[in-house]
């Protein structure tokens, strides 16, 4: 294997949380144009293993690199090729103005290019600008995640539950988005439903209690 | 540095939007209003006039007031973004942790000291208009040099608890133990152990100035009455020991070192802990 390639490598992951032991020994590797479902039961250490990756948590032992770099140690490097989106959207008080401020200045996206993407899911973020984003309907909240995340060109990009809070409606037009996605990079969703992500997807994980217990190519 | 200020300046934004930067700010106006029309500004008590009088009285509200609204606004900064997963997103962005809890920390210190600032400059403003006479610039800046100090020695401590804590409500329990541990426990116990004669009263006296609250009620006082003669005997224990001029620069900087140490380990726990 390229080594190049691999964007997420994990060696033997064990993280424990207040004496339970949370992911047991987890190895993966995740490389440019794999396209993950990572699927288990609640607590079966999906969202763990990905703030690990995303240096949230610091792991009790093994070792996790992204994109060649230590989320911990070198998260800013790490999350200069990493796209996120949560499983629910965060009451963030600031107006969706200083939101795309915060994103362009942080991460470098043009402000311009998250508009496009809103657009394509027919949201429209200058109308909404001066509003706090805590205010926006839901939907809309998660529209603009994805915008941000799917304008931000990462090598990696995480989507935790994407659609929990979309309409039928909007899940398709999601998912036409994922379609257009440049596949020469790495996606993981963590999902439930598993056959909406059919086509979109060309790997499998499935965890529980905290092993990866299934990994085939689809 | 350039994400520090984006950080800071979010946050002053987001804090001028929010209900508690507006009662905050109203308390502090209100209260310069509610001394204006009581005529604090004429009343004449134990020998200070006008604005030596005004000021006094600010101060005293100050102690009590200005800690437990920081500590109360300010220890969900870290703590109630955790809860609400607004930290786990916006950290998803290649942020260093220490442009985003500095960044935090120096907004949080605009919002708060300011309006207190602006409260005492419109009271001094006040005072000048009906007293008349000239603006004591000496004790105007060493006012604001305290008022500043006692604003980080509390937004140190408050963002070491909003750091220490995972949950929101414990950060607001221990915010009110500490403000009321500040305030008023430790001198209750300490007057308590004087009584009884078990500890040298030097050593009540220096516990005692170790509290940063009693340090800048001390600096507070010195200011206008720089014998002290309002605290009593103490006055000349502390100023035979310190000295006039030291009292003043440990009134100012002890509080600023409390501030930075909590504030730096509360950073040393972000960097350290799990941040959800």
């Amino acid at each position: 294997m390229d080594r190049n390639r691999i964007v997420v490598e994990a060696e033997g992951v064990r993280k424990r949380f207040m004496g339970a032991t949370v992911l047991d020994d987890v190895n993966l590797r995740i490389s440019l144009g794999d396209r993950v479902a990572m699927m288990g039961p609640n607590g079966a250490g999906k969202t763990t293993l990905v703030r690990c990756m995303l240096g949230f948590y610091h792991i009790d032992g093994g070792s996790i690199r992204v994109a060649g770099h230590d989320p911990v140690t070198e998260r800013v490097e790490v999350l200069r090729h990493v796209g996120f989106i949560p499983q629910l959207p965060p009451p963030v008080k600031l107006t969706l103005g200083e939101l795309l401020n915060f994103v362009e200045r942080s991460s470098g996206t043009p402000a311009e290019a998250i508009a496009q993407k809103a657009r394509e899911m027919e949201l429209d973020i200058i109308k909404h600008r001066q509003k706090p984003f805590f205010k926006l309907s839901g939907g809309m909240k998660q529209k603009l995640l994805i915008a941000i995340a799917l304008a931000r060109k990462s090598r990696l990009l995480v989507f935790d539950e994407p659609t929990a809070s979309l309409d039928p409606r909007a899940r398709e037009h999601f998912y036409e988005l994922l379609q257009g996605i440049d596949y020469e990079h790495a996606a993981i969703y963590i999902t439930h439903r598993a056959e909406e992500l059919a086509g979109l997807v060309n790997r499998e994980i499935t965890m529980d209690l905290g092993k990866v217990v299934l990994d085939e190519r689809v | 540095m350039k994400n520090l200020l984006l950080i800071s300046y979010l946050d002053i934004r987001e804090s001028l939007r929010s209900k508690w930067f507006y009662v905050y700010a109203f308390v502090f106006g209100g209260l310069m209003g509610l001394f204006f029309i009581s005529g604090i500004t004429d009343s004449v008590v134990m020998g200070f006039t006008g604005l030596s009088r005004l000021l006094l009285v600010f101060m005293q509200v100050t102690i009590i007031i200005l800690p437990i609204f920081i500590l109360v606004t300010t220890v969900k900064s870290i703590s109630g973004d955790r809860e609400s997963n607004i930290l786990e997103y916006m950290l998803s962005f290649p942020i260093s942790l220490k442009e985003y809890y500095w960044g935090k920390f120096t907004g949080r210190f605009v919002t708060v000291f300011f309006p207190v600032f602006v409260a005492l400059l419109i009271g001094v403003i006040w005072g000048l208009f009906k007293g008349g006479g000239s603006i004591p610039w000496g004790m105007v800046i060493l006012y604001s040099l305290l008022i500043l100090s006692l604003c980080l020695s509390f937004l140190g401590i408050a963002f070491f608890i909003s750091t220490l804590v995972k949950s929101h409500d414990v950060g607001l329990g221990l915010s009110f133990a500490v403000w009321i541990l500040l305030l008023a426990f430790i001198d209750v116990a300490l007057i308590g152990l004087m009584m009884q004669n078990r500890v040298s009263d030097g050593a009540i006296i220096a516990i005692a100035m170790l509290n940063p609250l009693e340090a800048f009620r001390i600096g507070a006082i010195a200011l206008f009455d720089p014998e002290l003669t309002v605290i009593g005997p103490v006055a000349y224990y502390l100023l035979d020991t310190l000295g006039h001029g030291f009292l003043m620069l440990y009134a100012v900087l002890y509080p600023i070192l409390i501030g930075g140490l909590f504030a730096f380990f509360g950073y040393a726990l972000f960097r350290k802990k799990d941040l959800l």
